[in-house]
């Protein structure tokens, strides 16, 4: 009676502690068991302890990360459970790759760039004395590539990683994992990185792949709607801690702890519901924000804006158009227009490589020499922000994608945003200090922070900062390339909230460039599609999202995970 | 791939033949006059011009670099002042002597610098890293005469006179017949260069053990041993080798004060004498010898870096 009770369990953790080498705490005793064929969600923000938890289940953990307490134990290929954390090093070695392996979040680092694909694979199987010949484990290389969606000839085995895909390349880490038939497999954001539709692939190979051979999978993420699609069974794991565990359906419908419930809120949904719950009200009538604008501090500089905005209603600011750039042979985008109007927030959707980044470069006048014009206000824009006159440049502004590398470490908040200020008007020290604090509340960013270093903020904080250092010269056009991607869901929802306000309030046109469409009824008015260089598809996000015409975007919308 | 290797050698040709325009350009600027070097102070006017005559010192200064260049082509590098005979013959030996000198220190050096680097990074942070960092630091620090000297007071005089200090052969023996006496000149240049190529090395494997691929390979299970071998120094041999190669070419110029300090019969010593007895010719030729090593050395590091990236190799077949 007892026997089958303790196996039911595939994976078991049981009071997990692990601490810094400097005596944090990481893991403050985590618990967590998976039962075969079953796939358990670990879902955490950064810094909450998700990927330490996972390696543990393998006996691993990363430089600086000592064990202090609990214990791991799977279940053994003769059904005995095994303790991960106390057998010998030679034992563990022996587990791992065979009885529990492990998918990692970036498959471009974790492939051996100087060894074929075919040899990687090879290894395991060699190393774990899977087969009994070399001629058996190559018949085993070529099923599991079979069985992950890859091409199983010899050509493509002799592959290195660089000469595949990113969705390759990930698939080639699932067969990796795959090859001994493990007991359990550890995927660490395994599709983080990776375009919708190919994201869309991986997570069904994962699931057929689990469910065939029942294996217990701990997932871990940061995406609720991928944990939508894939997991069983939820743990919510904050600071060291699950907070909540459950089915999926119980913690995505019904959270009971409250930062459960504040994740499941902040996820962007394409219906439009979730992340805009607090600032809804506000986006349907303009006028409702106008008090919003002339109440706050800046009042000359935003009122004249708003009159601008108001007289120009059918001009549109930002134009772009026939703008084609080639990278030698290369297209990346071809004979591109598109108009942006005061007030107005297009978002310009592309997944990698589609050339979104490339025109928002040539907008700013970052980018190479390009074919076409881009005019701001009537006024065609030189190419390089060189040849641009300080005017020019201060009406468009960026805000780039990554808070923590687009800020100078070694300056301080109030420095980094003054600078737009020194360099592009000819104002003087007061009336720029006056201003930077100014536009730091305005991103509801306190303005004693100002004094810190980029260092000393979290994520949030940083491109809270970033975005004031574009809005400090009361731009016309701000560009905002994926300013969101890089941050954790909560944080990203109080992002796109301020971006949507702020917008309204200056009445500026933004060009909200993205490849995450679930955003698009959150951010913007309009949708341009670009897919290989061309605009494929525009409309109203009403238009695109309820009726797309083209196929592609059909094909977005099919794979967007929804929760 | 070989297309990329033969744009390397194309560049290499290139800087060689600039180094003869220099080093031909070099010896035209070196203050004093050759004919009256080699005849003293009390020459008449008449032999100096006999001997600039026989020399081809008075032909225009181009006629007399490409006769020059053409010889070197040929194997022929002109005629040592000093000894009136052929170059070729005064550094054949000497070649020989300098290249066993070169070759042991490069070998021991290279293989210890790796192994010394490699054993540190894996035991980063631990007592033995620190002293391996902190003892490379302080030789690295020192001059190659300061580490011959140190050397010949501990091992050859003062507390363990076991090596001697000075080269035992006598002239037209060749030096390896008596290995003893390689040994401080060797060690000398080896602990040089060692300091460098360890600290180098450390630091690239350091980041290759940080890397994805070699987390997953522990991952995978792959025994310790293998995970080294395999996932790790191959990425870290490219970009140390580059630091190989500038050490090793350095080498062949630091050889000349250690072959001084050893009176060992190599081609430094040969440079020395040459400079001080004003013997245009052989400076010229031991000047190519050394750089044409450098760009050797130089070139093989190339070969190494684009053999162990495959990105690089792929290139090549497109």
């Amino acid at each position: 009676m007892t026997a089958p009770a303790t196996v039911t369990h595939t994976l078991l953790a049981r009071e997990l502690r692990v601490d810094t080498a400097t005596g944090h705490p990481v893991l403050k005793g985590v618990s967590y068991e998976i039962a075969p064929g079953e796939v358990l969600a670990l879902v955490g923000e950064s810094g909450s302890g998700k990927t330490t938890a996972g390696l543990a289940a393998l006996g691993h953990f990363r430089r600086g990360l000592i064990h202090t307490g609990g214990g791991v134990s799977v279940q053994s290929d003769d059904g005995e459970p095994v303790s991960v954390l106390e057998v010998g090093d030679r034992q563990r070695r022996s587990l791992r790759g065979s009885t529990v392996a492990y998918i990692p979040q970036d498959p471009a680092a974790s492939l051996n760039p100087a060894l074929r694909i075919g040899k990687q694979i090879g290894e395991v199987l060699e190393t774990h004395g899977y087969g009994a010949s070399a001629a058996e484990r190559s018949t085993r290389i070529a099923e599991v590539l079979g069985e992950v969606g890859l091409p199983d000839d010899e050509a493509y085995r002799r592959r290195y990683p660089h000469e595949l895909s990113g969705g390759q390349q990930q698939r080639v880490g699932i067969a990796m994992a795959f090859a001994c038939r493990p007991n359990v497999v550890v995927l660490d954001e395994p599709t983080t990185g990776l375009d919708v539709t190919t994201q869309t692939l991986v997570l069904r190979t994962i699931s057929a792949l689990t469910t065939e051979h029942d294996t217990a999978a701990l997932y871990i993420t940061h995406d609720l709607a991928v944990v939508a699609t894939i997991a069983h069974r939820v743990a919510v794991l904050r600071r060291g801690e699950v907070v909540e565990c459950g089915s999926t359906e119980e913690v995505l419908r019904a959270p009971a702890h409250a930062y459960t419930r504040e994740l499941v809120t902040a996820v962007p949904h394409l219906d439009g519901t979730g992340a805009t719950d607090t600032s809804g009200s506000g986006r349907s009538t303009p006028g409702s924000s106008t008090p919003g604008a002339t109440e706050s501090g800046a009042a000359g500089a935003s009122a004249a804006d708003m009159e601008v905005a108001g007289d120009a209603e059918h001009t549109p600011v930002l134009s772009v158009s026939g703008l084609s750039v080639a990278y030698g042979e290369h297209r990346v985008l071809r004979d591109v227009s598109l108009d942006v109007r005061a007030g107005e927030c297009l978002m310009l959707l592309g997944e990698s490589g589609s050339g979104k980044t490339t025109l928002s470069q040539c907008v700013a006048g970052l980018g190479l020499p390009h074919a076409g014009t881009v005019s701001v206000s009537g006024t065609p824009l030189a190419a390089s922000t060189q040849r641009r006159t300080a005017e020019q440049l201060r009406s468009v502004q960026y805000v780039f994608q990554s808070p923590y590398s687009s800020l100078n470490p070694r300056k301080t908040i109030a420095q980094s945003v003054e600078l737009p200020l020194r360099t592009l008007t000819d104002l003087d020290a007061a009336a720029r200090r006056e201003r930077v604090t100014e536009t730091l509340e305005r991103v509801r960013l306190d303005p004693a922070l100002a004094g810190r270093l980029p260092d000393e903020l979290s994520g949030g904080q940083r491109q809270r900062a970033a975005i004031a250092r574009g809005l400090v010269t009361t731009p016309d056009v701000l560009l905002c390339d994926e300013v969101t991607s890089a941050l954790d869901v909560s944080v990203q929802a109080t992002i796109v909230d301020l971006l949507c306000e702020l917008r309204r309030e200056l009445g500026m046109a933004m060009l909200f460039v993205t490849h995450n469409i679930a955003l698009a009824r959150h951010v913007a008015d309009r949708i341009a599609v670009l897919r290989g260089g061309e605009v494929v598809e525009s409309g109203t996000v009403g238009e695109v999202l309820d009726s797309p015409s083209h196929e592609y975007t059909r094909e977005l919308l099919a794979n967007t995970p929804r929760m | 791939m070989f297309r990329l290797i033969l744009r390397r050698l194309a560049i290499s040709v290139a800087v060689l033949w600039l180094v003869t325009l220099l080093v031909f350009v070099a010896t035209l600027l070196l203050p004093g006059d050759p004919a009256r070097a080699i005849l003293g102070q009390q020459a008449t006017p008449e032999r100096i011009a006999a001997l600039n005559d026989q020399l081809g010192l008075d032909a225009p200064v181009w006629q007399r670099y490409l006769d020059w260049l053409g010889g070197v082509f040929t194997g022929d590098l002109g005629t040592s002042a000093a000894s009136q005979g052929p170059v070729t013959e005064l550094l054949g030996g000497r070649i020989g002597a300098s290249l066993v000198l070169l070759v042991g220190a490069a070998v021991i050096s290279t293989a210890g610098g790796l192994a010394l680097g490699t054993w540190s990074a894996l035991r980063r942070g631990r007592a033995v890293d620190h002293t391996v960092s902190g003892l490379s630091l302080v030789v690295a620090a020192l001059p190659e005469f300061v580490i011959g000297v140190a050397l010949i007071v501990l091992l050859s005089t003062t507390v363990l006179p076991v090596f001697p200090s000075v080269t035992l052969a006598p002239p037209g023996e060749p030096v390896w017949s008596r290995p003893i006496q390689l040994v401080l000149p060797i060690l000398t240049l080896t602990l040089v260069v060692t300091p460098y190529i360890t600290r180098m090395m450390r630091a690239t494997m350091s980041e290759v053990l940080d890397s994805g691929y070699v987390e997953m390979a522990r991952l995978k299970g792959i025994p310790e041993r293998v995970v080294i071998t395999r996932h790790a120094v191959p990425h870290a041999i490219g970009p140390v080798a580059q630091v190989i190669a500038i050490q090793l070419a350095w080498l062949a110029g630091g050889v000349v004060v250690v072959e001084f300090l050893f009176r060992y019969p190599g081609i430094g010593q040969a440079l020395i004498d040459a400079v001080n007895n004003r013997d245009v010719e052989v400076v010229q030729a031991i000047t190519l010898l050394i750089a044409g090593v450098y760009i050797v050395v130089n070139l093989i590091a190339d070969i190494v870096g684009i053999m162990t990236n495959p990105k690089l190799r792929a290139e090549v077949a497109r």
